[in-house]
């Protein structure tokens, strides 16, 4: 019998152990290593974040989903990686931490045979003064990345709306959204909040009250982490620079692009631009996404000596199987994408979703006159975090199962594509969404010239279709995650 | 007293395109919107067929 352990029970994590508890049968196990109980459908957050949703809605118990797919889960978080084993056994392990409140702090070896890093990011606020300390949010701002953050953010956008209410029509609050560091990812999410907040001061009838401004490290509007790409749309080619511009004038926001958020304080951050300028904000209202990082995990070899260099990149990424040779800019290709995400050293470990190192960015990187990067960091969440833990999934149960040596799976962003729909408010007929769709993520000027994206696939247009989308998307995972009747029908 | 009028072509709000009356009806016709639905899934499925290695 083999042991497959996936550290991590988000998309990819649960989306590989579902996938792989279900090729196996029972013949094999399958072991969940999480610190959380509940699993968060995270684009819905931003529901949460304005009150539309509440924390039930979004979340789910793991524990009896996973004894329903005969999967062991265990509520802890992994602290390091043996994988030469000890100076006992040969056998590779993983040393994790519980955090249920039962066992709390106690820890276990657990042996494996193959692993998935699946922990996803750390939410590394302390990364910016006065965002908040390690991974805890601090008190200026709030944070729409877990269901319980979104909670907070809503609590806090009520008060102001009810202040608001009050106040006399000459007098206007500043809310500011978006990225709270030059390194962050995942502006999509701050994206559909922006619209989702905007959308609700209209309903609550306080919006000419309101100053909303939009703060990115992208070096333009529309470059979402993944170099922009062009929409065929009305007879023209267009870039989503003008795509996203026209979004932000439509709804009368304003935006600061090419930003390094390098202190926060109470009503006022201090950001760089890309020109080195160093500039203030004042805002009533701010949720500012954190830049991510890895979970931190060690390596050790037999004897305890440190070799977490050999698994994992300085930011804390587990390394698979990409080309990190340094290039330039103008040298980056598609090819230096992971396919396999198998560690070249460890041909039993694997990666997914966040917890991979990408070889680069996608966008073309940025520094300031004072040295400060501000370039956006790959995104890797959602749609291609789990075709990556199916990918690995199947790979890994291939290899178990005899079929092949060598992973039999790959999971390119260089050939793989991604939705992205910002839904603004949630009526079936009151709300609307921009919806836009991107293959491949990662650029592929080699295979096209001129965009370096499938024109057919790439598109991007506002209406109540993208709506029902999200809607659909909401429901359709939810279920999927659950496990309920004809989950695996139900598409990646 | 400052002339607001003056500054709005500067204004960055004032250079990107902006949708029409035609435009912001077809995004809430309800009959076209089902068309498009249908057509997003359809264009969903065949990205997903592809992003599958």
């Amino acid at each position: 019998m083999a042991r497959l352990v996936v550290l991590g029970g988000g998309v990819s994590g649960h989306t590989a152990a579902t996938f792989a508890a279900k090729w196996l049968g029972s013949t094999h196990e399958v072991v969940v290593v999480t610190p959380n109980s509940k699993w968060n459908w995270i684009p819905s957050n931003i529901w949460v974040g304005v009150g539309e949703m509440s924390v039930d809605d979004v979340t789910f118990e793991l524990a009896p989903v996973y004894k329903k797919a005969g999967i062991v889960y265990k509520q802890a978080k992994a602290l390091s990686i043996h994988p030469n084993g000890s100076m006992q056994s040969d056998k590779p392990f993983v040393k994790i931490e519980f955090t249920a409140t039962d066992c709390s702090g106690e820890t276990e070896e657990l042996e494996y045979d193959y692993l998935i890093n699946a922990t996803g990011p750390k939410l590394n606020f302390g990364a910016t003064p006065g965002l908040g300390e390690g991974t805890t949010l601090g008190e200026h701002t709030v944070s729409v990345c877990t269901a319980n953050h979104a909670l907070e953010a809503n609590k806090k956008l009520r008060e102001l709306i009810s202040e608001m209410k009050s106040m006399p029509d000459s007098q206007k609050k500043t809310f500011l959204i978006g990225t709270g560091h030059g390194m962050c990812t995942c502006q999509g999410a701050a994206f559909e909040y922006i619209f989702n907040v905007e959308h609700t001061l209209k309903q609550e009838g306080v919006r000419d009250k309101a100053d909303i401004i939009w703060i990115s490290n992208e070096q333009f509007l529309g470059d979402f982490g993944m170099g922009a790409m062009h929409i065929d749309r009305g007879g023209y080619r267009t870039h989503s620079k003008v795509f996203s511009e026209s979004i932000y004038a439509e709804r009368g926001l304003s935006w600061i692009v090419g930003a390094h958020v390098n202190k926060v304080q109470k009503n006022m951050i201090t950001y760089e631009k890309l020109d080195g300028s160093i500039n203030t904000q004042k805002f009533d209202f701010a949720m500012l996404i954190p830049p991510f990082a890895g979970v931190g995990m060690k390596s050790y070899d037999k004897d305890g000596s440190d070799i977490t260099e050999t698994l994992f990149a300085p930011n804390g990424m587990m390394k698979v199987d990409a080309d990190y040779t340094p290039k330039s800019f103008e040298e980056w290709s598609a090819n230096d994408w992971p396919a396999t995400l198998q560690n070249p050293t460890y041909k039993n470990i694997f990666a997914v979703g966040i917890a991979f190192a990408p070889p680069h960015p996608i966008s073309q990187p940025k520094k300031s006159p004072n040295g400060t990067m501000i370039t956006p960091t790959p995104p890797r969440t959602g749609m291609p975090s789990a075709i990556m833990g199916k990918a690995v999934a199947g790979s890994i149960c291939d290899m178990i199962l005899g079929k092949s040596k060598t992973p039999t799976h790959t999971a390119k962003m260089s050939e793989m594509g991604a939705a992205c729909v910002a839904s603004t408010g949630k009526g079936l007929f009151s709300g609307t969404a921009a919806a836009m769709t991107v293959y491949p993520v990662v650029p592929d000027y080699e295979k096209y010239p001129e965009t370096g994206r499938d024109q057919e696939l790439t598109t991007g247009e506002i209406g109540l279709s993208g709506h029902w989308v999200k809607h659909l998307l909401h429901y359709a995972f939810l279920w999927k995650a659950q496990l309920k009747p004809l989950w695996r029908i139900i598409p990646e | 007293m400052i002339n607001n009028k003056n500054k709005k072509p500067y204004e960055q709000a004032y250079f990107p395109p902006t949708p029409s009356k035609f435009t912001k009806f077809m995004r809430t016709c309800v009959l076209w919107q089902i068309f498009r639905f249908v057509k997003f899934n359809l264009m969903i499925t065949k990205l997903l067929i592809r992003s599958h290695h």
